[in-house]
């Protein structure tokens, strides 16, 4: 009912006994009273909670209550926004993420993200898998093609392209491309996917696929996806969190598993946003 | 409605129409007389031999072989050092400095004064500077360095929008994949870029060649063949002022000069308008 | 997936080595126009200290080589041709691209706006030669002797046009379609739809368009040098032959020296002195786009 509540006491996500067997190192994202502000403006404040390993959570709430930049802050990319100010404290894997000596680059690595709109570099498809993982230091060829393949299998694209792996990556349909962006994000074995409404710019049939790919990633990573499709965010999410837009400013509202807020949620702006959008 | 329809107001229409269109018809009038003149005495006088031998008796006979060399090497010169300076200044204001911060504020602000310094005044300064402070006399390398300064503005601006028209979610992408911002320039942008640049640099290139009063005294008007850029060389815009105001009976040369230095031009504009229009659909389909 | 851990530690210096080198040249960069000013200053200190910035407009007249530095005509001269070609170029150029966004059929556009970015770009001493040969001997005939004031006008007011056009062009461009959309709905006639919508809409783009074509008008030296005359007066009429400040530097500047030179260094600081307030004034107009 009071968000001050969710605030101060976070609540573990999942709950020990439902933890998934991960089978990469534990993370865990720790956040401590995180605000946002894009110059004078907030665009979320006082956010706290924790995510557990290896499931998927899904931010939901309505538009604009900073969902995406919430994402962003995460690994950082809100550096690359003039004039964006992050306060509080994110901790992932032991890593203290707004601290300035944190090293971004692994940072990145670490922490994968998928962005709304399909974006492959405009270069072959081959290209927008390799070209990563050269620059992060990965020079033998065989190594890379095997990656290549891997990464490719695993998203389920390897049968579609492997015939035309020196096409330009734009000339693929868009649930293909987002599916290389996926694949381009699990060359670099992050521990954490960040997904902004991945599926929300595919069409019906390319959602769909989409969607059963990130069920697949369930227990190797720890996915935290936004989605407006609650439906969507229902059938695939082990965790949810609720966002709302209060006082012209976005606040997390309630957490808990994804059973629990969608079908008994505690606070009455949930249900409502909840009940709201099933009828 | 009814205040359109009294006849004052139909007459004001009348009279709006035939200014427009007479003003058009003048302007275009205009350009066919300039362009006509110079085409229709200057045709006459181009050949291949003119192009390639040298001037004699100050111009009146003979050619403008020496003349070109000495303007190509002058912009050599100048983009040699213009370019690195215009296309590094250009990415640090599109890439690496916000629109607040206060070196990129100042470095816009003093380039914005740059491009509306009049030549004239280049010229002043390049005297000063490159041929007698630096003692490099009336030279090719002194001519370069003044039309440097000179195009600056004009490359970096162009540049910039170059690297302002690649879509953000290049940077935020390459940026979640952990890449380092010089990969992410070097890989990404400068090639989705490159138009915008080619663009600048043609512009440039354009206003280099165009140039008369920077040039007067800094390269000279020595009209042999230059044998280094210490050399003083003569413009091919210089040699035409020369040849139309200093040299009696210069008319005929100078109107094939001319000939040739409308037609450099006006083939180095039609580039640059072709790739700019070029460079937009360029963006959708980038291989 | 595969890639081995080890190499996710990989640690970028060239960032911040690049960013260094990138801060360096956009230094050298803004720090041209810095260098010009020090030098012009530098330059005409030597006459400054001792002959004063109050002798440059009240001396009896420009004799340097007797010591007596009037720059007042040539003051003159700059500013009667200035004036002149910006009140003939700013109408034409102002109707110019008026007719390619309102007047011309779709045929004519594309070509008559091509042929403006022609005009802009053929270079001024293209122009100080066809004056020279048509325009100045045309004149002549009329009003003898031929180079003066009308052909540095005449000439001044065909260069500068296609700058105020190209400008004017932009800022019609801007201005939105559901004006005009909600003008003729009205049953606005085109005229008025033009001078009571478009005008007070694309107002500051057209200010800026004047002061960019006066920058050029007083910094042009090689077509006003051309068909001027360069007899250092102040003129009593439209035929009388003047010479301007630019043309003042171009002339003389090869064989200047000492006190002289120094001269012409000052009149190359007044010209800055007043593209300087153009400058500014133009600011303080966008300015005004922005909040009003
Ligand atoms: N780059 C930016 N600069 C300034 N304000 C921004 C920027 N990005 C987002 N905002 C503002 O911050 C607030 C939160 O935006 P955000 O994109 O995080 O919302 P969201 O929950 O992702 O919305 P949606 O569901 O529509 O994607 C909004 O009010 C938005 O206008
Ligand atoms: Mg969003």
């Amino acid at each position: 009912m009071r968000p001050a509540d969710v605030h101060t006491k976070p609540h573990p996500l999942y709950p020990t006994d439902e933890q998934p067997s991960a089978a990469v190192p534990a993370p865990l994202i720790h956040v401590n009273n995180l605000s946002l502000h894009y110059g004078d403006r907030p665009a979320f404040q006082d956010v706290t909670l924790s995510i557990g390993p290896g499931g998927i959570t899904a931010l939901v709430g309505p538009s604009g209550c900073g969902k995406t930049s919430f994402l962003t802050a995460l690994n950082r990319l809100t550096d690359l926004i003039p004039g964006c100010r992050v306060t509080g404290e994110i901790r992932i894997e032991n890593l203290d993420v707004l601290a300035p000596q944190t090293d971004v680059i692994r940072l990145r690595r670490l922490v994968g993200m998928i962005f709304q709109k399909p974006n492959p570099f405009p270069l072959s498809i081959q290209n927008n898998l390799s070209f990563p993982l050269r620059e992060h230091g990965l020079r033998d060829p065989v190594q890379i093609a095997h990656t290549t393949e891997t990464v490719l299998q695993g998203v389920g694209l390897w049968d579609e392209v492997k015939d035309r792996l020196d096409s330009p990556a734009l000339a693929l349909s868009g649930g293909q491309q987002q599916r290389l962006c996926i694949a381009r994000a699990l060359a670099l074995s992050p521990a954490v996917l960040l997904m902004d409404e991945p599926c929300s710019a595919l069409d019906p049939l390319s959602s769909g696929l989409v969607e059963d790919l990130i069920v697949n990633l369930r227990g190797r990573y720890m996915v935290v996806i936004v989605t407006h499709n609650l439906a969507q965010a229902r059938r695939i999410a082990d965790a949810a969190a609720f966002f709302w837009v209060q006082d012209g400013t976005g606040r997390l509202i309630e957490t808990g598993t994804a059973r629990q807020l969608f079908e008994a949620p505690r606070d009455a702006l949930t249900a409502a946003y909840i009940s709201g959008m099933r009828g | 409605m009814a205040e359109a329809s009294s006849p004052t107001h139909q007459a004001r229409e009348w009279l709006a129409s035939i200014l427009v269109w007479g003003t058009a018809a003048l302007v275009t009038a205009t350009f066919c007389w300039l362009l006509g003149d110079i085409v229709w005495h200057g045709l006459s006088h181009l050949s291949w031999t003119f192009l390639t031998t040298s001037p004699e008796s100050a111009g009146r006979r003979g050619g403008i072989g020496p003349i070109l060399v000495s303007t190509l090497l002058i912009l050599g010169v100048c983009l040699t050092v213009s370019l690195p300076i215009g296309v590094g200044t250009a990415i640090l204001l599109a890439e690496f400095t916000s629109d607040h911060s206060l070196f990129g504020r100042m470095t816009r602000r003093s380039l914005d004064v740059l491009a509306g310094v009049p030549s004239i005044v280049f010229g002043l300064f390049g005297n000063a500077f490159f041929c007698k402070t630096l003692g490099l006399g009336f030279s090719i390398l002194s001519g370069g360095l003044t039309l440097a300064c000179m195009v600056l503005p004009i490359l970096i601006r162009s540049t910039e929008e170059g690297f302002r028209a690649v879509p953000a979610n290049y940077r935020l992408s390459a940026a979640a994949l952990g890449l380092s911002r010089t990969t992410t320039l070097v890989h990404l942008l400068l090639p989705a870029a490159v138009p915008g640049l080619l663009v600048g640099l043609i512009l440039g290139i354009g206003r280099a060649i165009a140039e008369t009063a920077a040039l007067i005294f800094t390269s000279g008007y020595v009209d042999r063949m230059p044998e280094s850029l210490l050399d003083s060389g003569r413009a091919l815009s210089i040699h035409i002022f020369d040849l139309s105001m200093n040299v009696s009976g210069g008319d005929a040369n100078a109107y094939a000069s001319t000939l040739v230095l409308v037609i450099l031009l006006l083939a180095i504009n039609g580039t640059a308008a072709w790739l700019a229009e070029r460079g937009l659909h360029r963006r959708i389909v980038t291989v | 997936m595969t890639s081995s851990h080890s190499n996710i530690l990989y640690r970028w210096p060239t960032d911040d080595l690049l960013c260094w080198l990138l801060r360096g040249l956009a230094a050298i960069a803004g720090l041209v126009v810095v260098f010009i000013v020090v030098f012009l200053i530098a330059e005409t200190l030597p006459v400054l200290s001792h002959v004063g910035l109050e002798r440059f407009f009240t001396d009896p007249s420009w004799h340097p080589a007797e010591g007596f530095y009037n720059l007042t005509p040539m003051l003159w001269g700059t500013l009667f041709t200035m004036a002149g070609s910006v009140l003939i170029a700013t109408p034409l150029g102002i109707l110019s691209a008026i007719f390619c966004h309102y007047y011309a059929p779709p045929i004519l556009t594309r070509p008559y706006r091509r042929l403006i970015e022609l005009l802009a770009g053929i270079p001024s001493v293209v122009y100080g030669f066809w004056g020279l040969v048509v325009l100045v001997p045309l004149i002549g005939e009329i009003h003898p002797p031929g180079p003066s004031l009308l052909s540095g006008i005449l000439i001044l007011t065909i260069m500068i046009l296609p700058t105020i056009a190209l400008m004017a062009d932009a800022s019609l461009a801007n201005v939105p379609q559901h004006y005009l959309r909600g003008a003729a709905a009205l049953g606005l006639p085109r005229w008025a739809t033009i001078r009571g919508v478009v005008f007070p809409t694309a107002k500051s783009g057209l200010f800026t368009g004047v002061i960019l074509e006066t920058g050029r008008a007083i910094g042009e030296t090689m077509a006003i040098l051309m068909v001027c005359g360069n007899v250092v007066q102040t003129p009593s009429s439209f035929f009388d032959p003047i010479r301007t400040l630019t043309a003042n530097i171009a002339l003389e500047m090869s064989y200047a020296l000492g006190d002289h030179r120094a001269a012409l260094f000052v009149s190359g600081l007044v010209l800055m002195t007043m593209i300087a307030a153009l400058t500014m004034a133009a600011e303080w107009i966008s300015r005004g786009r922005i909040y009003g």
